[in-house]
C-alpha cells in the first residue's frame, strides 16, 4: 500500500494539501498518483498571481503513459510554484510529498478544508479502486 | 490471472509493476522506464520476450510454403541463419502479423510472430500449411530474451564460454545461429546492437539471473515501447492491424513484387493499391513542451491523418510520434492537443539509432 501522511488533507482526484499555518496551503500529488502515471516528464504549474476556484484545472502532469490534469483543493490565489519541477519533473516520482510539491494557494476561505479527505477517507477511496 | 512467463517470480522479485499484456502478465518497468530506456542506449538492458510465439517449419515444401504466406520473399535468404523482416497479409493486403523469418535451409525456417495475435496467427498458418507438404511446430518449450545495448556484446561473454561466444564472434546483424542449447540472433526492437536469445523454457531463468549479476538492467515494456518508437519501428495492433497494409505502414521495403511470378497472399490487393495511391506512416517531432499521444489529429498538406503511436522520448529530450497522413506532406504539420492545434515537424520514422538522434 503506497504511502499517505496523516498530516496531509487530500482530494479525490489525487492531490494533497498541507496547511503551512499562515493561510498558505501546499498542494502536490499522491504517491499513488505518481504510481499511476509512471515517470513524469513535463509539469505544467499555473502562473504566480493566478486566482483559482476549487475544481479548475489549474495544472497539467505529462507523464510517459499520459497527460493528467491537476485540479485546484481550494480557491484562492498561487503565491508559489515549483520552478525546479522545470528541470527535474522526476522529483514528483521520487519525492511526491516532499520536494515534488507543485504550488502553493493563498485560501480564500481556509474553512473549504473541511470538504477535503483525511488520511484514512482517501485511503478507503483508494480501496475502491 | 494471465499467462506467465517463466520468468514471471523473477520479475516480482526485480520490483517489477506487473500489467497485462494481451493475456499476459508482464513487466510494466521495474521502477522508472526512463531509467530502463536509458540503460539500454547506454550500457545494456534485458527484456523478457517470451510471451512472443516462435514457430519453426519444416519439410519438403517449406520454402515454397512461406514465399505464398508472407509478403517478402525467403528466397532472398542463402546463407544458413539470416533473418528477414516480413509479414503474413490477408487476401485484402491487411497485415494479420508482423514477424521474423529465420532460414535454416530451404526445408526448415523458424518464425518469431507477436503474442497479441498468437491463436489467429496459428490458425491462419495451419489453414494456408494444409495444400503444402510441411510441419508447424510451436515451440511453446522455448523461452527467449532480448539483451539490447551497446555493451550486448561484452554482457554476452560474461554468461556463455569463450568457445561459445566465438561461434557469434563478428556475426553480421539479422543472422541466427545455433549455439549450444540457445538460439543466439543479431536482432532487437530497440535500435541498438544486441540480441534475441531462444532459451529452453527450464533454463531461462538461470540465464536471467547471470545477467543481472552481470549488472545489465531488467527492462520492461514501457522501455521497450519508447525504444522502439525512437528506433521507427511499428508495434502491431496499434500502428498496423488487419485493416492496414504494408504500403500504408512504412513496411513497403518488405514487401518483394519481384519476381512477379510469385504469387503470396495479399499480392494483387496491394498491387491494385500501389495503382491507386494510398496513405503513408511519417514521422513527427515536436520540440514545444507537451507529448504527442496516440488518437492525435494530424492536418497535413494533403489532408487529415492521425497519430499511430506517440511517446516522449527520453533519448532526444522531447516528443516524437508516427502518424498516418495521406501521400502528400510537407516540412510540418498541426497536431490538435488539449484542443490546441500545435506545429510540428515532418520527418521519416525513425529518430534514434545507435544511441544518436538521426535528425
Amino acid at each position: 500500500m503506497s504511502n499517505i501522511p496523516a498530516d496531509l488533507k487530500y482530494a479525490s482526484t489525487h492531490e494533497w494539501v498541507r496547511d503551512e499555518g499562515d493561510g498558505t496551503f501546499t498542494i502536490g500529488i499522491t504517491e499513488h498518483a505518481q504510481d499511476l502515471l509512471g515517470d513524469m516528464v513535463f509539469v505544467e504549474l499555473p502562473d504566480v498571481g493566478d486566482k483559482v476556484e476549487t475544481g479548475d484545472d489549474i495544472a497539467v502532469a505529462e507523464s510517459v503513459k499520459a497527460a493528467s490534469d491537476i485540479y485546484a483543493p481550494i480557491s484562492g490565489e498561487v503565491v508559489a510554484v515549483n520552478e525546479e519541477l522545470e528541470d527535474s519533473p522526476e522529483t514528483v516520482n521520487n519525492d511526491p510529498f516532499g520536494d515534488g510539491w507543485l504550488f502553493k494557494i493563498k485560501a480564500e476561505d481556509s474553512s473549504e478544508l473541511q470538504n477535503l479527505l483525511d488520511a484514512d477517507a482517501y485511503e478507503a477511496t483508494l480501496d475502491e479502486d | 490471472m494471465g499467462s506467465k512467463t517463466p520468468l514471471y517470480d523473477a520479475h516480482v522479485k526485480a520490483g517489477a509493476k506487473m500489467v497485462d499484456f494481451h493475456g499476459w502478465d508482464m513487466p510494466l518497468n521495474y521502477g522508472s522506464q526512463i531509467e530502463e530506456h536509458h540503460a539500454v542506449r547506454r550500457d545494456c538492458g534485458v527484456f523478457d520476450v517470451s510471451h512472443m510465439t516462435i514457430v519453426d517449419v519444416d519439410g519438403p515444401q517449406a520454402q515454397a510454403f512461406l514465399r505464398y504466406l508472407l509478403a517478402n520473399d525467403v528466397a532472398k535468404l542463402k546463407t544458413e541463419g539470416k533473418a528477414q523482416y516480413t509479414s503474413m497479409l490477408n487476401e485484402n493486403g491487411g497485415v494479420i502479423d508482423d514477424l521474423i523469418v529465420y532460414h535454416f535451409s530451404d526445408t526448415s525456417y523458424r518464425m518469431v510472430v507477436n503474442s497479441a495475435t498468437r491463436d489467429r496467427d496459428l490458425a491462419w498458418i495451419e489453414k494456408n500449411a494444409a495444400d503444402f507438404d510441411v510441419t508447424t511446430n510451436e515451440r511453446d518449450d522455448m523461452g527467449m530474451l532480448a539483451l539490447q545495448g551497446p555493451n550486448a556484446a561484452e554482457k554476452i561473454q560474461q554468461v556463455i564460454s569463450a568457445d561459445q561466444y566465438a561461434e557469434i564472434d563478428g556475426m553480421k546483424p539479422f543472422v541466427g545461429k545455433q549455439v549450444g542449447d540457445f538460439f543466439i540472433a543479431t536482432t532487437g526492437y530497440t535500435g541498438e546492437k544486441g540480441y534475441e536469445i531462444v532459451v529452453p523454457a527450464d533454463q531461462l531463468e538461470s540465464l536471467w539471473d547471470q545477467l543481472l549479476k552481470a549488472k545489465v538492467a531488467p527492462c520492461g515494456l514501457g522501455a521497450r515501447d519508447t525504444l522502439r518508437l525512437e528506433a521507427g519501428m511499428n508495434l502491431y495492433g496499434q500502428d498496423m492491424d488487419e485493416k492496414i497494409t504494408p504500403l500504408e505502414a512504412n513496411m513497403g521495403w518488405s514487401v518483394a513484387f519481384e519476381p512477379a511470378d510469385r504469387d503470396f497472399i495479399g499480392r494483387k490487393a496491394l498491387e491494385t493499391l500501389k495503382q491507386q495511391g494510398h496513405h503513408k506512416l511519417v514521422g513527427l517531432v515536436m520540440e514545444a513542451k507537451g507529448v504527442l499521444r496516440h488518437g492525435q489529429k494530424v492536418t497535413i498538406e494533403g489532408g487529415e491523418g492521425i497519430i499511430t503511436s506517440g511517446t516522449f522520448s527520453p533519448t532526444l529530450g522531447f516528443s516524437v510520434a508516427m502518424a498516418r497522413v495521406p501521400a502528400t506532406v510537407g516540412d510540418t504539420a498541426e497536431v490538435e492537443m488539449r484542443k490546441k492545434q500545435v506545429p510540428v515537424k515532418v520527418v521519416k520514422p525513425g529518430f534514434v539509432r545507435n544511441g544518436q538522434s538521426v535528425l
